[in-house]
């Protein structure tokens, strides 16, 4: 595995090197993308890829945590619990593509209503609109694991909460989740690799607007849309390098997320 | 065969016999092919997109007849550059004509020869839907974002029917990169020297304002649900779609609707002797739509690479002509504009000068 990883990495410094010379270390601080005049910087789409991902996980680990609780705890066997499961691993299995239909056919016009009682520009596409939609895309993922790390704790220690007198909420909260937080924080992390590198749904309900802007309700755009809107008509060997390095810089995010993710579950791991 | 003979005697069925000797007689059948007929070459062409409904059916009509496949890939306008820049198809597709840096760096000449036209129209989301007229500056204002709301006096002033409510201008443009984004900012670069120096000419542009939906349904769509928003799309599209869109007044200050016929006829404007030089934005055309634009196919000059073989690059060249001749007539049925005999007849010199070792292989015409 780690061979493809650095395969993977090697190729995209390679295939990146006339952007890497070109565009120097400007390139992580700029804030201009302009193909015409060649003069490319990475900010807007490093922000729009982490405010959009970051809203969503945060979207995305409330409700998963309620619906594995649900289905971890409450309803663990049985026609709603089946029901439940398989809803649920069923939306993990739809298409990106549908889903970006599904953000702009009904997404964007909820999303407009709100901005219309706001007062402002209508849009209806933007961060806030692929935010909520990643949620949703990411939250099978997290809702499945923690459901699955629920599962596991063992009967004896609930059983002793429940005979010291808690109640079940408190079994819950005192006990299944403190036991199973790594492995839920586990899925809340791969879920998170998911949102980093959604492509189509997000293209789809974004704006493609190449602007940093903390108003969630405007448009904005990521790496990942980035590359797949511009990549097959690129023309010039520094602009189809420059797409390359977007692709190299998102490869290095996610990678160290990910390394990030794994400390901080291997901590949870030792104080448990 | 004596033995393929026995062999079915003995097996039950029949099926298998049938199978086997319908494989014999297909493999007899493409050796005989293989020998016998020069025809029988299979090309492989990638490039742009907005062309390859119609380059489809071209080819596939072309195989009916001529026996000649091709293999064509919609990859983009870049992509068919990079890939003949790369020598791995046999010819590429271009909406845009390559920047003198990209010839520059190519291996060898690359002559470009335009297919058919298409045009770029502008499209909006007003209560009621009416005829708008527009002037290449107003657009280029809107889409600079100085003119920010429908109620502006220039946007009135030209359209004295039309009543405009007080609503922000909601700019659409596309995402990905595009030879439609080309032409349209290449006649806006033309027109206004604000957008020439600001923003310039190119298939991804760095937009002062609006949002981006990606292709030609990702504009129409977001045109469709935003009120007071204004974008552009291809003519072919709109007219598929049945949208309607507005009115521009050309170089000779005529009102001109876009269609086939006004994109055909913009493009009946003297040739100059370097067809790259051809542009057909803001045409000098009396009753030319000014946002129009060939598309074109790229091949190298000088023929002879590869594997190529003269039978195989002659093979190649008639099915362009073709393309530019007979094959025209398939260009209108599918909302594509057909090229004007002047430039039908430039596409002719263009292919007599592509030579094989030096030396030219459609010599005495077709």
């Amino acid at each position: 595995m780690s061979v493809l990883l650095i395969a993977i990495l090697l190729s995209l410094v390679l295939s990146s090197r006339p952007a890497l010379v070109a565009n120097g270390f400007r390139f992580l601080t700029g804030s201009e993308w302009d193909p015409v005049t060649n003069s490319f910087h990475a900010l807007p789409f490093v922000f729009g890829t982490l405010v959009t991902s970051v809203i969503a996980l945060a979207i995305a680990t409330v409700l998963s945590l309620a619906l594995a609780i649900l289905m971890g705890e409450y309803f663990r066997t049985g026609a709603f619990a089946s029901i439940m499961r398989t809803a649920v691993e069923l939306l993990a299995g739809i298409p990106s593509i549908v889903y970006g239909f599904i953000g702009l056919f009904f997404l964007v016009p909820a999303v407009r209503v709100i901005q219309i009682a706001l007062g402002v520009p209508p849009f209806g596409v933007g961060i806030l609109t692929s935010s909520i939609l990643l949620a949703f895309m990411v939250l099978p993922y997290s809702a499945s694991i923690g459901r699955e790390m629920l599962m596991l704790v063992p009967a004896d220690l609930k059983e002793a909460a429940l005979s010291l007198g808690s109640t079940r909420s408190e079994m819950v909260w005192k006990v299944s989740l403190p036991f199973s937080r790594s492995g839920i924080m586990g899925g809340i992390f791969l879920s998170l690799g998911r949102a980093l590198g959604e492509t189509m749904a997000v293209t789809m309900v974004i704006g493609n607007s190449n602007s940093i802007t903390l108003n969630l309700l405007s448009p904005g755009n990521t790496m990942a849309s980035l590359i797949a809107n511009e990549f097959s008509e690129a023309q010039g060997a520094v602009y189809l390098a420059s797409l390359i390095e977007i692709a190299l810089l998102l490869f290095v995010i996610s990678t160290v997320i990910n390394i990030l993710g794994k400390m901080v579950i291997n901590r949870m791991v030792e104080t448990t | 065969m004596p033995r393929e003979g026995a062999n079915s005697c003995c097996i039950e069925g029949g099926v298998p016999v049938k199978v086997s000797r319908l494989l014999l007689a297909g493999a007899l059948a493409v050796s005989v092919a293989g020998i016998g007929f020069a025809q029988s070459f299979e090309f492989v062409g990638a490039g742009a997109t907005f062309p390859a409904p119609l380059y489809l059916k071209m080819f596939d009509q072309y195989a009916k007849e001529f026996g000649v496949k091709v293999n064509y890939q919609a990859i983009g306008s870049g992509g068919g550059q990079a890939q003949l820049k790369g020598r791995t198809v046999d010819f590429g597709a271009s909406d845009v004509i390559m920047t003198a840096k990209d010839l520059a760096d190519a291996p060898a000449e690359i002559v470009h020869i335009p297919t058919v036209a298409g045009a770029v129209v502008l499209v909006s989301n007003l209560p009621g839907n009416p005829q708008l007229r527009f002037t290449g500056d107003i657009i280029a204002d809107i889409f600079l974002g100085k003119i920010k709301n429908w109620n502006d006096p220039r946007i009135a002033g030209i359209n004295p029917d039309v009543k405009f409510p007080n609503m922000n201008i909601t700019v659409v443009h596309r995402s990905d990169g595009s030879g439609t984004t080309g032409v349209f900012s290449d006649y806006l670069s033309k027109i206004s020297d604000e957008w020439k120096t600001k923003v310039g000419s190119g298939t991804s542009l760095s937009w002062p304002v609006g949002i981006g939906g990606k292709g030609n349904p990702g504009v129409a769509g977001l045109v469709k649900q935003l009120p007071g928003s204004f974008g552009y799309v291809e003519l072919i599209y709109a007219l598929q779609n049945n949208m309607s869109y507005a009115l521009l007044k050309n170089k000779s200050g005529n009102w001109i609707k876009a269609s086939l016929a006004t994109t055909s006829t913009a493009a009946n404007v003297p040739v100059p002797e370097d067809v790259t030089k051809l542009s057909l934005t803001n045409t000098d055309a009396p009753e030319g739509y000014p946002i129009s634009t060939f598309t074109w196919l790229i091949l190298y000059k000088e023929q002879n690479y590869g594997n190529h073989q003269k039978a195989k690059v002659e093979a190649l060249l008639k099915m362009i002509w073709w393309m530019t001749h007979d094959g025209q007539k398939y260009a209108e049925p599918l909302s594509y504009a057909t090229l004007p005999a002047p430039v039908v007849k430039k596409a002719e010199a263009i292919l007599k000068s592509i030579t094989f070792d030096g030396k030219p292989l459609l010599e005495g015409g077709m």
